[in-house]
């Protein structure tokens, strides 16, 4: 069903990089040259055949400390995702499926919940709460999970009136049925393309948190740390904050490039076989 | 132009329109495969004399638009003339470019389009959209244009034709919105107009009034028109001569009496003898399958009262017809009986049990054995679902079947809509009109249900496959003994199905009786003006009708 050739250069582009970002991820400990916390050389070296990117601000291999980077990056903006879609794709059906004063209170909530800067949010929510893995990647999830409800209901309220649901609803299905086998099918392709630019919204928003000391907390960092703890360098005219700067952009390029491809296959409504 | 433009008012003669050779085509990108090119219209040839009008006739997919629009030199959604000539004056406006059709269009050509709601632009008053061609083209001051315009309000016959022009399209009805849609076009003074199907989204009552209308304003104006519709019997009506089109070729081409009356073609002969499905009434049993007694409904919350005091009866194995106009509340009906719109009072029984008006509130065999087939097969199929699951899901939902049963199953219900098991993989995309409404009533059928509510279900098709759906449904009441509430607009095929009549009107039943009682005259005055409109294929039956209806017509 799936051949290699039949994908477009750009989508390809995009499964190569994200690809190359994941196994990154998992095999961290095996493919790093150096510890993460290990240091090894100078402060700042430039890149040489011993340190392919150089060192960092306490003299630790660059390279090896990205690889861990992605690690923590794509593990935390996963589950964040992971917990925002859920939470939010199955909330917003349900209310457009029920309506009445279940659809209202949780659209108010949802609506109160957004009324405040998301940031701001955060930046209160993770000063009072513990910093930890689990706790950051709960409250992210969730202020994210309403902008996914806001799109799902919307998309659901939409499909809610098709006849193919009325039929269904005639049929005597269960509200399960009419979620996941009527509507859920029928919300996938804005919800994919949603879910790629979430993603990437994920690993803004934990590099922003991590920029501003409320993220991952060292001596493990995530690419916005290190961002972080690379910036002065760029007074001294060392681009040492910039190599983790570049890792995201790529890595935002290429999650959409794959989600428009994803997204293009499932608009097709003949199960992609054309 | 101005010296081969006769004055308004009178006849013009010699030859408007030659399209030589004509060929047509698209590029298609079916997913995964190189795209292709596909022929719509194969080297079609016509002529229409100037103050003619010619029928363009044909199914969906016949070409028969796209052949009209090319007479504007305008090709829908990435179609491309790619051969022949189009010569409208004598000169060939395909060479003209961009800027040749930009003078020919709204000026040479107007074109009237299918769902004038569509068309026209809802934040604009239909007065500045009416003159906007005229204008942009300079041929007339705005006062004189808008003066024109009066004067065709009037002649189509539209209300306080001084005035209308003030209102925003939604502010007149489908029926006003068309003519004045006919009228923007003719505003223009073109020497072609193309209408495209401009009643066929129309109540049969409202449509005759736009067809006079439009008859009327094509002979005052000396406009010659491309008529494209699928309904022969209107074409008939408007038209001098027919040409008959089938998959973008032509089948035959002659003089509309010549058509109807003498059609040479199998294909024309087929169209013209659609509606003479033989159904023989059967006799009315003592009991009721189901009965509706005073039920009325009303939306929001008892403002709106859209059923009032209805109580109609199907009988086992029969089919009770429910017809009227849009807005009459036979869909309405549909929806209490079906559980979706509880009646505010009134009483429903159904094989012996009393309904519970909410459809929560009903059990699961009430369920199956009441099932509906809706108007729109496309939409009242999920597009994500394969044939097989959409059959296949109520016989796991009523009767636990699974696996290897299910699908033997499905095959059967497949065999009984005509359609073999090769399409139970298919994906409703991947299925024509007429399929999609057979796998709609094999989904009904599956529930193995004693009664069946359809709703409008061929008015979405075209003339031969509706009448194949027809044939079919009657078929399967005679296999499996179902029982119809067949809920419908259109006369012609109330009386090739139908055992009993209702014909509804602002809510109420206003005729109600055995099919021969109820197509019996004396007729009340609706129903008289109900079967006085429904088109029928014989020449001047139009004026005919006019001249002897009781009352105007809602104009829907």
């Amino acid at each position: 069903m799936l051949d290699i050739k039949r994908i477009p250069i750009p989508a390809l582009i995009g499964i190569v990089l994200t690809t190359l970002f994941v196994l990154a991820a998992l095999f961290a400990p095996w493919i790093a040259p150096h510890g993460n916390g290990e240091i090894i050389g100078d402060v700042w070296e430039p890149m040489s055949s011993a340190h392919w990117l150089g060192t960092d601000n306490l003299g630790r291999d660059l390279l090896s400390r990205m690889i861990y980077g992605a690690r923590i990056t794509l593990f935390i903006a996963v589950l964040a995702t992971a917990l925002s879609f859920s939470l939010g794709a199955i909330l917003g059906f349900s209310a457009a499926v029920f309506g009445g004063w279940y659809d209202t209170l949780l659209s108010r909530l949802v609506d109160l919940l957004m009324s405040i800067p998301t940031l701001i949010m955060a930046l209160v929510v993770l000063s009072v709460l513990p910093t930890n893995l689990i706790t950051l990647i709960l409250v992210m999830g969730i202020l994210d999970s309403t902008r996914v409800y806001r799109l799902s209901r919307a998309v659901a309220v939409d499909i809610n009136v098709m006849d193919y649901v009325e039929a269904a609803k005639l049929r005597g299905e269960g509200s399960g049925w009419i979620i996941f086998r009527e509507i859920l099918p029928n919300a996938l392709s804005p919800l994919v393309s949603e879910l790629g630019l979430r993603f990437i919204y994920a690993v803004l928003f934990l590099s922003t948190l991590s920029f501003l000391g409320l993220g991952v907390q060292p001596p493990d960092a995530d690419w916005g740390g290190m961002v972080k703890e690379n910036k002065d360098g760029i007074v001294f005219g060392i681009g040492a904050a910039l190599i983790p700067a570049a890792a995201i952009a790529m890595l935002a390029i290429s999650v959409n490039l794959v989600a428009d491809w994803v997204l293009n296959r499932t608009t097709s409504l003949k199960g992609g076989r054309g | 132009m101005a010296d081969t433009k006769a004055k308004p008012g009178q006849p013009k003669q010699g030859l408007l329109l030659d399209i030589r050779n004509l060929r047509i085509e698209a590029t298609v990108y079916p997913p995964g495969e190189p795209p292709k090119n596909i022929v719509l219209v194969h080297d079609v040839s016509l002529t229409l004399e100037k103050g003619k009008v010619l029928g363009l006739i044909g199914e969906s997919g016949a070409g028969k638009s796209t052949i009209g629009l090319s007479s504007m030199g305008y090709g829908r959604g990435g179609v491309r003339i790619t051969g022949g000539e189009v010569l409208l004056n004598g000169r060939d406006i395909l060479k003209g470019g961009k800027e040749g059709f930009r003078k020919l269009r709204g000026r040479e050509v107007c074109y009237v389009a299918q769902s004038a709601a569509a068309a026209f632009n809802p934040a604009h008053r239909l007065m500045d959209q009416v003159v906007e061609a005229t204008l942009l083209h300079g041929t007339a001051t705005r006062a004189e244009a808008e003066k024109r315009a009066v004067a065709l309000f009037k002649k189509l016959s539209l209300p306080n034709p001084e005035t209308i022009g003030e209102r925003f399209p939604h502010q007149v009805s489908g029926g006003q919105l068309q003519r004045v849609m006919t009228a923007m076009a003719l505003c223009s003074e073109p020497d072609l107009i193309v209408f495209d199907e401009p009643t066929t989204a129309l109540d049969v009552t409202t449509q005759i009034d736009v067809l006079a209308a439009i008859k009327e304003a094509i002979r005052d104006t000396h406009v010659a028109a491309l008529y494209i519709t699928h309904d022969l019997a209107v074409v008939a009506q408007v038209s001098d001569e027919i040409m008959v089109l089938r998959d973008g070729k032509k089948v035959e081409h002659g003089e509309t009496r010549r058509i109807i009356e003498a059609p040479r073609t199998d294909y024309t002969k087929a169209l013209v003898s659609v509606r003479s499905i033989e159904h023989e009434e059967k006799e009315l049993t003592p009991t009721a399958l189901l009965s509706v007694r005073g039920a009325t409904a009303a939306y929001g919350g008892g403002v709106v009262k859209v059923l009032q005091n209805v109580s109609v009866d199907v009988r086992p194995g029969q089919t009770l017809a429910v017809v009227g106009e849009s807005g009459s509340g036979k869909s309405t009906l549909a929806r209490v009986v079906t559980g979706l719109l509880p009646p505010i009072s009134g009483s429903i029984t159904f094989a012996g049990r009393t309904l519970a008006p909410r459809l929560a509130a009903r059990s699961k065999d009430d369920l199956r054995e009441l099932q509906m087939i809706y108007q729109m097969a496309d939409v009242a199929m999920n597009p994500r679902q394969p044939v097989g699951t959409i059959i296949g899901r109520p016989l796991e939902f009523y009767f636990g079947m699974r696996g290897r049963e299910r699908d033997h199953r499905v095959a059967e219900l497949l065999d009984e809509i005509e359609m073999g098991k090769g399409f139970m993989d298919r994906y409703p995309a991947e299925l024509s009109g007429g399929q999609k409404q057979r796998v709609c009533i094999a989904r009904a059928l599956a529930a193995k249900p004693k009664l069946i509510i359809c709703d409008e279900v061929t008015s979405a098709l075209d003339p031969l496959v509706a009448n194949g759906i027809l044939k079919l449904l009657l078929n399967l009441q005679q296999h499996e003994k179902v029982a119809y509430l067949f809920i419908t607009h259109d006369l012609a095929t109330v009386k090739s199905i139908a055992d009993s009549i209702a014909v509804m009107y602002r809510g109420e039943v206003v005729r109600y009786g055995a099919k021969s009682k109820v197509l019996t005259p004396p007729f009340d005055a609706y129903t008289d003006l109900l079967l006085s409109s429904v088109p029928e294929m014989e020449i001047g039956w139009l004026e005919k009708a006019i001249k002897g209806r009781r009352i105007e017509s809602g104009g829907h």
